[in-house]
């Protein structure tokens, strides 16, 4: 049993589904859709993840760097007529740029100083973008984002060929976190998370290894945001407003909190749920309210961290069963 | 010229002088130990030398190089390695996954090297994870690699904090009382293994209450109180030092010691 859900079967299953999803769906654009912007809300989650969860560094400004991100491509490919890929790469840079920026200041601060201090600058981001009509449209919002530009014969005009390229941006984003997460590099930032002090004693120069995992986790947001842009082809100043960071913080805390499969979870979980609620509308949080205390509570690394320490439990349960097995067989083998 | 030298190092805390012009000199290879009564000033004057804090004033000198004003990573990667009073362990990884990230200062991976998995993140983690063996190895514990450090005892925490500052290749240690919290027995072994980094070559300079200990394990003693170096010397000397003495043990408030 085990051997078969180990983990490469586990991942070569879900990208199997993944891949046959559109088919069993492909009429059903309201599913698509959902499904595409699930995996748009994983991308930034995972950026999000790199740096509150194995960094230790809760940042809030990360819906903000989203809306940058989305309303970069917004602005290039409606007011200029740069290709769209090209406007992609530079969306994603502009963030990362407005990351790095704000990070020299913002990771002099620590601890709650920091959430606080990036909540503000999430805010000031939302405010800019809502009162900065002749730029962003203000609270009108912005339409008219194209659709990404042809590939050579690849076309993305309908729901099925905008979920695999986002699909493919998934995938890769994924495989970047877990390669940076389990590196040296990762092992770095995770040294930071566990104690700043000994990090810095270990030779670690906290200070600029905290900036560079800023910078990632806000490319992260600026490229998940560019996709959103294109895909919902109208975006508002909410996208960077309060409510959609604390979503995102939803998510990766139901999910599990420096875990890697932590923001697939519980982005997907959540938008479905949300999907399924929609009735009910503001009494939702009568249901994600609840979920999310009992988390916290009881398993403080989400639904993945606590699978984890089910499965450690099982088998330290099996081992101790084994040895207590096997001692009539030696005493046997010692009586021949 | 010492292996490390502090001439005149202030450290003053608002109005309260936590180190007062303390003038001391630290010799390659061998034990030195700091003692003193609590709020002696002991753990802020290893604060200064690994770089955490900066001096009111003075100057600290390793191996010839002005390090004064130096952070902590920059000490450390000029190798000066310490410990922590409270040990500050990551309690749910395993004990090797503690201490791999401790040779990360020797290695030059960056980001671009992890992303691309390059021959070079490779040959590193390979590296550190071997460097992490051989200082649990060192220390005695290798057998606990995969175990969670929570589950460990007391005395093999002790011994993970110390190899974890093994493994960032030191030329000089700062032990900030190791042997805080553990029964007689242990303290020996611990002891021991002190010895054992000093033989190596390792500089070893600790902070202890254990006196007993210290007695049996220090070339020299320094003695703080109130900030201030009050005594210097083999622990033969510091034993039968009668400011040492009425420093610990109270005296006769009439007699001044100046």
């Amino acid at each position: 049993m085990e051997k078969i859900f180990n983990q490469r079967n586990v991942i070569i299953v879900l990208i199997i589904f993944a891949l046959v999803f559109p088919i069993i769906y492909a009429d059903n654009r309201y599913v698509m859709h959902v499904m595409t912007l699930g995996f748009i809300f994983t991308i930034s989650v995972y950026g999000m993840n790199i740096i509150a969860g194995y960094t230790g560094q809760l940042s809030l400004a990360h819906a903000g760097f989203f809306a940058i991100g989305a309303y970069s491509l917004g602005i290039i490919t409606t007011k200029t007529e740069i290709n769209f890929w090209l406007a992609l790469l530079l969306s994603v840079l502009i963030t990362s740029a407005a990351g790095f920026v704000l990070g020299l200041f913002a990771l002099r601060t620590k601890e709650h100083f920091f959430a606080i201090y990036t909540l503000i600058v999430g805010y000031l981001i939302y405010l800019m973008i809502d009162k900065w009509d002749e730029l962003t449209g203000g609270v009108r919002g912005l339409i008219g984002i194209p659709i990404p530009d042809p590939i050579g014969p690849l076309t993305f005009e309908t729901a099925t060929s905008m979920y695999y390229l986002v699909l493919v941006f998934l995938l890769v984003s994924i495989f970047v976190a877990v390669r940076i997460v389990k590196s040296l590099t990762g092992r770095t930032y995770i040294a930071i998370r566990n104690s700043e002090e000994l990090a810095q004693t270990l030779g670690i120069n906290t200070r600029f290894n905290k900036l560079v995992s800023f910078v990632i986790s806000v490319a992260f947001a600026g490229l998940a945001g560019a996709l959103y842009a294109s895909l919902t082809r109208f975006i508002g100043p909410e996208i960077a407003g309060t409510n959609m960071v604390f979503s995102f913080l939803m998510y990766l805390i139901v999910g599990g909190i420096g875990t890697l499969s932590g923001p697939l979870v519980g982005t997907m979980l959540f938008v479905w749920l949300e999907q399924f609620l929609k009735g009910y509308q503001e009494y939702q949080m009568l249901i994600f309210g609840p979920i999310l205390i009992l988390i916290v509570i009881f398993s403080p690394t989400g639904i993945v961290g606590g699978f984890y320490k089910l499965k450690d439990k099982l088998q330290n349960f099996r081992k101790i069963k084994k040895s207590r097995s096997a001692k009539p067989v030696t005493l046997n083998s010692d009586e021949k | 010229m010492a292996f490390i030298q502090l001439t005149g190092i202030t450290k003053k805390f608002g109005g309260l002088t936590a180190v007062d012009n303390v003038d001391f000199e630290i010799e390659e290879g061998k034990i030195t130990a700091i003692i003193g009564p609590n709020g002696a000033g002991k753990s802020t004057f290893f604060n200064l030398i690994s770089g955490f804090h900066k001096p009111t004033s003075g100057t600290i000198l390793f191996d010839g190089k002005d390090i004064t004003k130096s952070p902590a990573h920059i000490g450390a990667r000029l190798g000066i390695a310490r410990t922590f009073q409270a040990t500050q362990l990551f309690e749910q990884s395993t004990v090797i996954d503690n201490i791999i990230v401790g040779h990360r200062l020797r290695t030059k991976s960056k980001l671009y090297d992890a992303v691309f998995r390059t021959p070079r993140e490779k040959r590193e983690e390979q590296l550190a994870h071997q460097k992490a063996m051989e200082a649990l190895e060192f220390v005695g514990i290798s057998h606990l690699a995969e175990t969670p450090v929570a589950t460990i005892t007391q005395e093999a925490k002790k011994r993970v904090a110390i190899a974890l500052a093994l493994a960032t290749d030191p030329k000089v240690m700062f032990l900030d009382e190791p042997a805080a919290g553990i029964n007689p027995e242990e303290t020996d072994g611990l002891a021991d293994l002190m010895r054992k980094l000093a033989a190596s070559g390792i500089t070893i300079c600790t902070i202890e209450h254990k006196m007993q200990m210290i007695m049996g394990l220090a070339d020299k003693i320094m003695v703080l109180n109130h900030g201030a170096k009050i005594a210097e010397g083999t622990p033969q000397e510091i034993a039968n030092n009668p400011i040492v003495i009425e420093a610990y043990l109270g005296g006769d408030p009439v007699v001044e010691v100046k």
